[in-house]
């Protein structure tokens, strides 16, 4: 193993090197059928039951390229201010390896469908302008398994058996151009640029983006050069970086080892790199020079896109509100601050908070659910927000209830728990469970002459005058009535009964 | 001067994964020079008004609509592959241990 692991701390790094920055996205596109042929594209399907001849490459099988796959990727190159090409070709890269039956994958090589375009990010309150140098369209790979040898990598594997489901679902392929001056905010830039791209397709409805399951993925190129340099150094590139958080973390990462390989006289190979979840460092993977050899030609079975400028600016006029303007938008109408803005960002809440809006919640009690007892439930599960087997108008519901009087704050959080655990609708949990707040007076008087009763030195010294005793006995009437009393309506009522103003 | 040396029909078997003796890179070097000499004549003929063009039908735009439609079995799937493993099609070792 070729692995380094000395590095230099970020922050002297940063103060002897600048980085510069390159990011290459491939995000699948949510179409219903493959880029070429007419196979589904779920996600999770048994080995090989998502194929025919042309995604297996039988001889003879021929492709047709997907419409709606053509019409996404121009949206996507229209949302981030891209040039459409009025004529460009697909192109076949080709190489020798199993992931793709046909020891080539169609892609487009110097012509690609949108060009020249830019993304703009917030870092700490600073815009940083991310420059697209193009988007083309390709169809993914198929997943290989690698079979014995000592880790289960490619490496040393005595051999790899393959799943062609995920060959040919459409693939996008969006590079920036070298990002420079970011400085010491580059892992963030890098983060913030990813989470930017995702939205932005969310918001065009072309992907579900899901980085877990692989329909958005990264590579994250970065070189150093010395301060006050004026040429790049050598970039490495690391390979599918699948989180958010691994974005921020392999460019960091980078930094400090290519620092400290710098700072000690040695020189940067530039090769592929993995990213290691588990420690966030990377290994180094196969050298560039040796797998550069694509002979790319212009694809000879599909014939040339040539989208109308009359469609595209159709296009151009339909594309939705888009996530800046929309999150600028929600904030005004939230009346939240920007921090409380980034926080629901960075907990992936901001659909959800505004759907519960939708169905009837106020803004602020929507934002308190998602943000508080669900961010928790959510982090103590380690699943995402959004996969909480919960839904907004569900959220909704409760807040209705807490707002009519008939659930107590702390009886909707046992709803909450209904509600993850699969009981039902909030009506149903609070009826099953039996959590309406007690409104009967009658009920709530007979619970705090048990309570009194059974206290009776905590209610002679309220009787006396000592009125935060009564506290105590709150507690007593909450508990009795297994939280489904009114807090502040028992301590009237206490005071009352035991003759002492309230 | 022949169009391909003998050193690039090596790069272009490696490339192709094809094991070539030194005869053959030989025999494949003197063919494929005939090839592209052929096909310099035809680019000869091409003159200003003739555009480059890589397909031969004058259409573009030809697209299939996105549904979905009946593909193979897993069965009909993996009939014909040397190998099966779990579904799956089974290739031999794709890179040897590192360096
Ligand atoms: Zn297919």
């Amino acid at each position: 193993m070729t692995t380094t692991r000395s590095v230099m701390p970020f922050d002297e790094a940063l103060e002897r090197f600048e980085p510069v920055l390159g990011l290459e996205t491939h995000v699948e596109l949510g179409t219903e059928s493959k880029m070429f042929c007419g196979c589904p594209t779920a996600f999770g399907a048994p080995p090989n039951t998502q194929v025919c001849p042309v995604c297996l490459a039988l001889p003879g099988a021929l492709p047709v390229a997907n419409d709606q796959a053509i019409e996404s990727t121009i949206r996507i190159g229209l949302a981030l201010n891209c040039t459409i090409a009025e004529w460009c070709r697909f192109a076949r890269k080709n190489y020798f390896y199993p992931d793709m039956p046909k020891n080539y994958q169609i892609s487009q090589y110097d012509e690609p469908l949108c060009t020249d375009g830019h993304l703009d990010v917030e870092v700490d309150g600073r815009t940083v302008r991310v420059e697209i140098e193009r988007v083309h369209l390709e169809e993914d790979t198929g997943k290989s398994t690698h079979v014995g040898g000592a880790t289960g990598r490619i490496h040393g594997a005595d051999y790899s058996i393959v799943d062609y489901n995920r060959a040919g679902i459409p693939l996008v392929e969006i590079v920036t151009r070298p990002i420079a001056g970011t400085d010491r905010l580059a892992p963030e830039v890098a983060r913030a640029y990813v989470t930017e791209l995702r939205e932005l397709m969310r918001s065009l409805g072309v992907s579900d983006v899901r980085m877990e399951q692989g329909s958005l993925r990264c590579d994250v190129n970065v070189s150093l050069m010395p301060r006050g340099a004026a040429e790049w150094g050598t970039r490495t590139e690391t390979k599918n970086v699948n989180s958010l958080r691994s974005v921020e973390r392999a460019v960091r990462g980078e930094i400090e080892r290519q620092a400290a390989v710098l700072a000690d006289g040695g020189r940067i190979v530039q090769e592929t790199r993995h990213f290691h979840e588990d420690t966030g460092a990377t290994t180094s993977g196969r050298s560039k020079e040796e797998a550069q050899d694509y002979r790319y030609f212009p694809e000879p079975d599909l014939l040339p896109i040539a989208p109308a400028p009359e469609w595209v600016e159709e296009l151009r006029a339909r594309l939705p509100e888009l996530p800046t303007a929309r999150r600028r938008r929600l904030q005004a109408e939230w009346g939240v601050s920007d921090l409380d803005m980034a926080a629901m960002r960075n907990a992936d809440a901001v659909d959800l908070v505004e759907a519960t809006v939708a169905a009837g919640a106020p803004a602020a009690d929507a934002r308190k659910w998602w943000m508080g007892e669900l961010a928790r439930r959510a982090n103590e599960s380690g699943t995402a927000l959004a996969d909480l087997p919960i839904e907004p108008g569900q959220i909704a519901r409760v807040v209705e209830l807490v707002a009519s009087g008939a659930l107590t704050d702390k009886l909707a959080r046992q709803v909450l728990e209904g509600l993850l655990a699969g009981e039902g609708s909030p009506d149903e949990i609070v009826e099953a469970r039996g959590l309406r707040v007690v409104s009967d007076e009658g009920e709530l008087i007979a619970i705090i002459d048990q309570v009194l009763a059974a206290n009776t030195d905590a209610a002679d010294k309220v009787r006396a005058g000592k009125v935060a005793a009564a506290g105590a006995l709150v507690g007593g009437v909450m508990k009795a009535s297994r939280g489904k009393a009114d807090a502040a309506r028992a301590r009237e009522l206490i005071l009352q009964r035991l003759g002492v103003a309230g | 001067m022949s169009a391909i040396t003998r050193d690039e029909v090596a790069h272009l078997a490696r490339l192709s994964r094809l094991a070539l003796a030194d005869d053959e890179l030989e025999h494949y070097a003197t063919q494929l020079d005939d090839i592209i000499g052929a096909v310099a004549r035809v680019a000869e003929v091409a003159t200003d008004d003739i555009p480059p063009s890589s397909h031969a039908l004058p259409l573009t735009n030809v697209y299939r609509p996105d549904e979905v439609r009946p593909g193979l079995t897993p069965e009909q799937a993996l009939a014909a592959a040397p190998a099966v493993e779990d579904g799956r099609f089974r290739v031999p070792r794709i890179l040897g241990e590192e360096a």
